[in-house]
């Protein structure tokens, strides 16, 4: 133990308990990017960074009557512990929702989870040793990564494309990593919507990728946030509606219903699903035993799926306004076009670092995540997620626009740098710390 | 208690800088040893209620713990004189002036106080006379290692060490995504310091000066702001003549630039004993790992009566 507040002759860094930390919390500290999305939560700030469902559109009524029937009937049963499991009814309510994407399933084999967030993090505590790999599309959600690294596992990326995870990028990186001796846990997939990508994957490919986890002994984590909220047209059937054994499939109500709440579930094998329970009873005891009840109770009582219907239309019309001011503002840029979910991915000239450009962007009061966050090698400096979900249309229009400021102002700074040296680099490079690898052709 | 001890003060903590997530961490800490003292303190976020909400209540005194350009560049300081509510902190005027780090180091340097050698560039100048250009000339007279920042701002946000000449243009970017102009500036190699001023109607005192030690090397955001990334010795391991040398510059330098109640002053001792100035805080951290807070525990100060002691200078208009 290093000495903590007492100033000495060997001084003081603040944190008595330093040495003590486990390996696994490298990488759990402040951060200046982390620092600059404090801005984001001003009014005055449009944040096209967080994935915050509009809950807004949820009927207040709607929750306040299911508060007071499940005080008034199931209060003693709703204010206390419960099953790590979850409660029945409410496993019997996920099958039906999940039966909406192609999956049948036995009620025994959902798991109850704090959002899928604890699910994922649990099924990562139950397959992770220090070192095995877990693969990844890249892009991939943020806060998955994190999980995975606190269990120290190595994220391998898999290419995908407007289509999704490319199989034979798959194939491809699944022999790299064996024939590096290195042992290959699970594929972690959102196959619809994808965070942070928007793309859906192809049934086709579905079925590909299924063959292929399955030829190698690879179980697939399926994660599905967003499959309920498409736009023109459903999303193909989950993969766990055709693979049983080999999928772990992730649900969850935060983003169909709220994320306050704090509920999401885990569908798995039942060998899986019984280790599963333990984790979750160790972790929490059980998962909110009130949420439970009171969601039970929204989806005994109310037009729930009219209410998905509704968030539909929101979202479309958000996803609506943000291509068109993309089209307006920001035609250097290319970027994915979404049929459900909340996201697009944004593509920046190759020299353009959206990390770097971020503190711009907050004085301009437009916030966005930077592409570096979605992947574990430090890809994606060149790309940026923008979220549709919270800000209305309007908003959306505004932070696009400011956007472009960012965007132009960033491109004149490199403009005016792009006759020094390091600017003159032939070899393209999307990782470089300046990102530049050569003038752009719109500067030319 | 007195007729100056404060009944009700208003803590400012957030606003839309860069360093927002600093000043709220900032204000929590100052409310929090305000309360301790037995004081009855609102914490606000300043927005556009602001202003109504303060002729409205008209509290004893306002204690900005607002870092960047909403609470030091003398905005708001400006403001609260408009309106006739006392403020902790330096006036709008000296505000402005520390803010600035050209105008600050050109100040400091007028009162004979050492100052590292540098330029500071607006973007314009780039733009109109070439970058290739202006890097040539800059690194002929200016030699590597150099330390570029940008002109306006804290908490090491946009600031690079360049100790390689491939290197200096990325961290000029980098340093005008934060703030048009940017200052650069030689490296000083030599042992990193910062002597906290406070003066609660007394006349200013210098604090025992914090010797900084990043584990990286660099004492860079992440080095701030995550406790065990840097050691701190409290007092600095200076000899206490140089110790004394360099409180003497750190008060210097805060009436140098007319500073008031509290300031910071961050400073580079060299292997010959010389304190070379790097900048002032009007409004230095007071986060749990901010080096005045760490200063005035070393120096046997409750944290409570010293934020309450400079309420009380404020309202007194000391």
């Amino acid at each position: 133990m290093t000495n903590g507040h007492s100033p000495s002759e060997s001084g003081t860094n603040l944190d008595p308990w330093y040495d003590l930390y486990a390996d696994r919390t490298a990488g759990l500290s402040a951060s200046e990017v982390r620092a600059l999305f404090a801005v984001a939560s001003r009014p005055e700030v449009v944040s096209l960074a967080g994935g915050m469902p509009f809950v807004s559109a949820l009927p207040t009524e709607l929750v306040g009557g299911a508060f007071a029937k499940v005080m008034r009937d199931e209060g003693p049963q709703a204010l206390q512990y419960g099953s790590g499991q979850g409660i029945p009814q409410l496993r019997e309510h996920i099958l039906e929702i999940m039966a909406l994407e192609g999956i049948r399933a036995s009620v025994d084999d959902v798991v109850v989870t704090t959002g899928s967030q604890h699910a994922l993090e649990l099924v990562t505590k139950l397959f992770i040793n220090p070192g095995d790999v877990v693969l990844a599309e890249g892009p991939s959600y943020v806060t998955a990564m994190v999980v995975f690294k606190s269990f120290q596992a190595e994220v391998e990326h898999v290419m995908m494309d407007d289509h999704g995870l490319i199989p034979d990028a798959l194939r491809q990186r699944i022999a790299e990593v064996k024939a590096q001796g290195r042992t290959i846990k699970f594929l972690y997939t959102i196959p619809s919507f994808s965070n942070p990508a928007g793309v859906t994957l192809t049934w086709e490919r579905r079925l590909e990728i299924l063959e292929i986890c399955r030829a190698n002994d690879i179980l697939v984590l399926e994660d599905d946030p967003y499959g309920l909220l498409y736009f023109d047209s459903p999303p193909p059937q989950a993969m766990r509606s055709v693979e049983e054994e080999g999928v772990i499939y992730l649900g969850t109500f935060s983003k169909t219903l709220a994320p306050g709440f704090r509920v999401g579930w885990a569908l798995a094998p039942h060998a899986i699903r019984e280790k599963l329970i333990l984790a979750n009873e160790a972790a929490v005891l059980s998962p909110s035993s009130f949420s439970q009840y009171m969601i039970t109770e929204y989806l005994n009582t109310a037009d729930w799926r009219g209410q998905i219907d509704t968030f539909r239309g929101i979202y479309r019309e958000r996803r609506d306004a943000m291509l068109s001011a993309l089209d307006e503002y920001l035609p250097q840029l290319s970027w994915t076009v979404p049929n459900g979910g909340f996201y697009i991915w944004a593509t920046l000239p190759d020299h353009l670092d959206s990390k770097a450009m971020l503190p711009r962007a907050v004085r301009e009061l437009v916030a966005y995540t930077p592409g570096t966050a979605f992947y574990a090698d430090g890809s994606g400096r060149n790309n940026m997620r923008l979220s549709f979900c919270y800000p209305t249309p309007e908003f959306i229009r505004e932070g696009i626009r400011r956007l472009s400021v960012v965007i132009n102002g960033e491109l004149d700074l490199l403009r005016t740098f792009s006759q020094t040296s390091p600017l003159r680099t032939v070899t393209p490079a999307r990782d470089a710390k300046l990102g530049i690898v050569s003038p752009p052709s719109n500067l030319a | 208690m007195n007729e100056y001890s404060p009944t009700s003060v208003v803590v400012l903590a957030g606003g839309i800088s860069h360093e927002r997530d600093v000043s709220l961490r900032s204000g929590r800490r100052v409310a929090d040893s305000l309360r301790q003292h037995g004081i009855s303190v609102e914490l606000r976020d300043p927005d556009a209620s602001l202003l109504s909400y303060l002729t409205t209540t008209r509290p004893d005194v306002v204690w900005p713990a607002l870092h960047g350009a909403s609470g030091e560049d003398g905005a708001l300081r400006g403001l609260l004189d408009f309106i006739g509510i006392p403020f902790v902190g330096s006036t709008s005027g000296a505000a402005r002036l520390a803010w600035d780090k050209p105008t600050a180091k050109v100040l400091v340097s007028r009162a004979g106080i050492a100052t590292p050698r540098s330029i500071s560039l607006s973007r314009d100048a780039f733009r109109e006379l070439g970058a290739q250009s202006v890097l040539d000339s800059l690194t002929d007279e200016l030699p590597i290692p150099l330390v570029v920042k940008p002109a306006q701002g804290g908490s090491a946000q946009g600031v690079t060490l360049v100790d390689d000449r491939s290197a200096l243009p990325r961290a000029m970017v980098d340093a005008y995504t934060y703030c048009d102009t940017a200052l650069v500036e030689q490296k000083i190699v030599g042992t990193e310091i910062a002597v906290g001023i406070i003066d609660t109607g007394d006349g200013p005192v210098a604090l025992p000066a914090v010797e900084i030690q990043p584990l990286s090397g660099v004492f860079s955001f992440e080095a701030r702001y995550n406790a065990g990334e840097t050691r701190f010795y409290t007092p600095a391991r200076l000899d206490p003549a140089i110790a004394a040398r360099a409180a003497e510059v750190a008060l210097l330098a805060h009436t140098t630039l007319g500073l008031r109640h509290l300031s910071r002053v961050d400073l580079i001792v060299d292997a010959s004993g010389t304190p070379w100035f790097l900048e002032a805080n009007v409004l230095p951290g007071l986060t749990e790992t901010s080096l005045l807070p760490l200063a005035l525990e070393a120096a046997g100060h409750d944290l409570g009566w010293v934020y309450s002691a400079l309420a009380e200078a404020a309202i007194r208009g000391d």
